[in-house]
């Protein structure tokens, strides 16, 4: 009795530092955060209570509007190409030859690299007159002048963007669903295997419904990631053409940090964070109901 | 889930055993082998030509068009590195700095909470595990303007430190689940027999749990290290002065800055290369962790 109740204790004392740090630096922001978006405040002037104004204020902004369209359309363009992408990868790396293991080790390397160095590179190689997109496509006789890829067409940015994120990411989803199949005990491949299954039909039959949660693990990071992107959209368009590459996380950036409007952009963040929230738990229902 | 492994009816397997089946196994071993050395290339040209532009002579760095391999080896691009703005050794410190810090507090937080979660009889446990995840479900990005208030108040901007919390609040549930996972994973044997000699729960922790959690501090601290060192938003955010900058960050200025007179591409290459390396050879170097303790902490 006495044990159990020092256990008690010194569990508590081992605990307690984590518990401040994520009170201090995350739940107390919270309920700043929730506090200010319903002020206006410039930083000059103290904080002046206002309501919902600024939620309301949000609905009637068209630039918000644009940048969550536009983080939508940006999030559903590039998901897909990562999570089939991906899983096409992880199929043909799967088995454990040295060809196999080191193209997988190759494809997680850009993940380590950072977003925003990653991004600079990709600016680089995308720039018109310096960029070797442009010299290779040219060499091959693809396109027949420089393509302005970045800045000037927001079609063009956004694929352009697409490429070089698909480069960045692509690896963390196949390393994940690399050990996803490979858990899946060879009895089950080598019965169907038996019974005279083809590769496609044991890939779908087997393969994919037995990776299943990593799948919607995978597609849940993805989401997220391209719902809230911004460095690559900083660095690579800085919004251009007319803030059309604005994401929203970008938009909210911009309102709280060079326009300082912290009311605003706090309330920004706020609704950009119950639809992540959302997301979440849409993702979350998927993977119970795939289990029961 | 059997029913999806119901053997394949035999008129299925002549229609699907097409171009695909034969792709994947057998006679077109080569056109696989081919596919992989594609995918090889398309990954390391960038980070290849990055190299290589770093090293040519200014001129070559900013012809046009530009060339594949440099034609004179010269370092000039990481001499004017060197020296920009405040000197690449401030921004380098800045950044290992930040890791260190980062690395630290998250370790510190995650060992003993991820002790405490897995072995000791804690009221409401599962109540404040999901506290402790609170991080998980609000994007950073939007905690960003109340930590950067809170933070200027506590002298904190324009600090390693003030950055390196928020680095470790960006990596704190991760680090967390996977401490907490490892931590259970140890068998409860090797305690039993410690706690027969006598041992304290610090003696235990320290002599039985941390020689078998290397990989799971390995990997905490590996991707607390490349968060860090990577990590853009939250630096441009809590770093205003330009002695504070961040690698990432000052790069990205260089960019915007010298971009007037023409982008510095030479030298904007030679910045790239030094911050991917760090990052790659620690990958390469701990790979068999890192991959586990992804793993370990995700597909579970």
């Amino acid at each position: 009795m006495r044990r159990t109740r020092r256990d008690r204790l010194v569990g508590l004392a081992l605990l307690t530092p984590a518990l401040l740090f994520v009170l201090a630096f995350t739940a107390i922001p919270l309920i700043g955060m929730g506090w200010i978006s319903l002020n206006n405040w410039t930083l000059i002037s103290p904080p002046k209570f206002v309501g919902l104004a600024n939620f309301e204020r949000a609905f009637n902004d068209d630039q918000f509007w644009v940048s969550l369209t536009y983080s939508l359309q940006y999030t559903i363009l590039i998901t897909p190409i990562l999570m089939i992408g991906g899983y096409l990868i992880a199929l043909l790396t799967t088995s454990n030859t040295v060809l196999r293991r080191t193209t997988r080790t190759i494809v997680f390397i850009p993940v380590v690299i950072g977003l925003g160095v990653s991004s600079l590179l990709w600016y680089w190689l995308f720039s018109v007159e310096y960029g070797f997109v442009n010299r290779l496509l040219l060499d091959l006789g693809l396109i027949s002048e420089p393509v302005i890829w970045l800045g000037v067409d927001a079609n063009t940015s956004t694929w352009a963007i697409i490429a070089s994120v698909t480069w960045k990411v692509i690896g963390f989803g196949v390393i994940l669903f690399v050990g996803a199949i490979q858990a899946i005990p060879a009895e089950i491949d080598e019965a169907a295997m038996v019974d005279g299954a083809s590769t496609w039909q044991r890939t779908r039959r087997i393969t994919v419904p037995l990776t299943r949660p990593t799948i919607l693990l995978v597609t849940l990071v993805s989401i997220i990631g391209s719902l809230l992107a911004f460095d690559q959209f900083y660095i690579m368009t800085a919004g251009q053409p007319l803030n059309q590459t604005a994401t929203s996380v970008f938009y909210v950036y911009l309102n709280s940090f060079p326009y300082l409007k912290l009311g605003y952009g706090a309330a920004l963040s706020l609704i950009l964070a119950v639809i992540v929230l959302g997301v979440t738990i849409g993702q979350l229902i998927l993977t119970r109901r795939g289990r029961a | 889930m059997s029913a999806s492994v119901v053997p394949a009816r035999s008129a299925d397997v002549g229609r699907v055993r097409g171009w695909f089946a034969r792709a994947w196994t057998g006679r077109n071993r080569y056109l696989t082998a081919a596919v992989c050395v594609v995918l090889c290339t398309v990954m390391l040209l960038p980070i290849v030509l990055s190299v290589l532009a770093s090293v040519k002579t200014t001129a070559e760095a900013a012809a046009t068009p530009p060339t594949y391999f440099p034609s004179s080896l010269s370092l000039d691009s990481y001499e004017r590195l060197w020296d920009y703005q405040q000197g690449l050794p401030t921004y380098l410190f800045n950044s290992f700095g930040t890791a260190m810090i980062t690395i630290a507090i998250t370790l510190a937080l995650t060992i003993p909470a991820g002790y405490a979660l897995a072995r000791f009889p804690i009221p409401s446990k599962e109540i404040l595990f999901l506290f402790l995840l609170l991080a998980l479900i609000i994007p950073y990005q939007a905690l960003l303007t109340p930590m950067f208030l809170m933070f200027a108040g506590l002298k904190l901007t324009n600090s390693l430190l003030g950055l390196a919390i928020v680095h470790a609040t960006i990596q704190f549930p991760f680090s967390l689940y996977v401490m907490r996972n490892n931590f259970e994973a140890v068998p409860r044997e090797l305690e039993e027999a410690a706690v027969m000699d006598g041992g304290g729960p610090m003696q235990i922790l320290i002599n039985v749990f941390l020689p078998a959690l290397t990989p799971a501090i390995v990997t905490v601290a590996l991707f607390a290290f490349i968060t860090s060192w990577n990590e853009f938003l939250g630096a441009i955010v809590m770093m205003s002065k330009e002695s504070a900058y961040t690698l990432p960050v000052i790069l990205a200025t260089a960019r915007t800055e010298t971009s007037l007179g023409g982008t510095d591409w030479g030298m904007l290459q030679a910045g790239v290369t030094i911050s991917i390396i760090p990052c790659i050879v620690v990958y390469l170097l701990l790979q068999k962790y890192y991959v586990s303790g992804l793993l370990t902490g995700a597909v579970k």
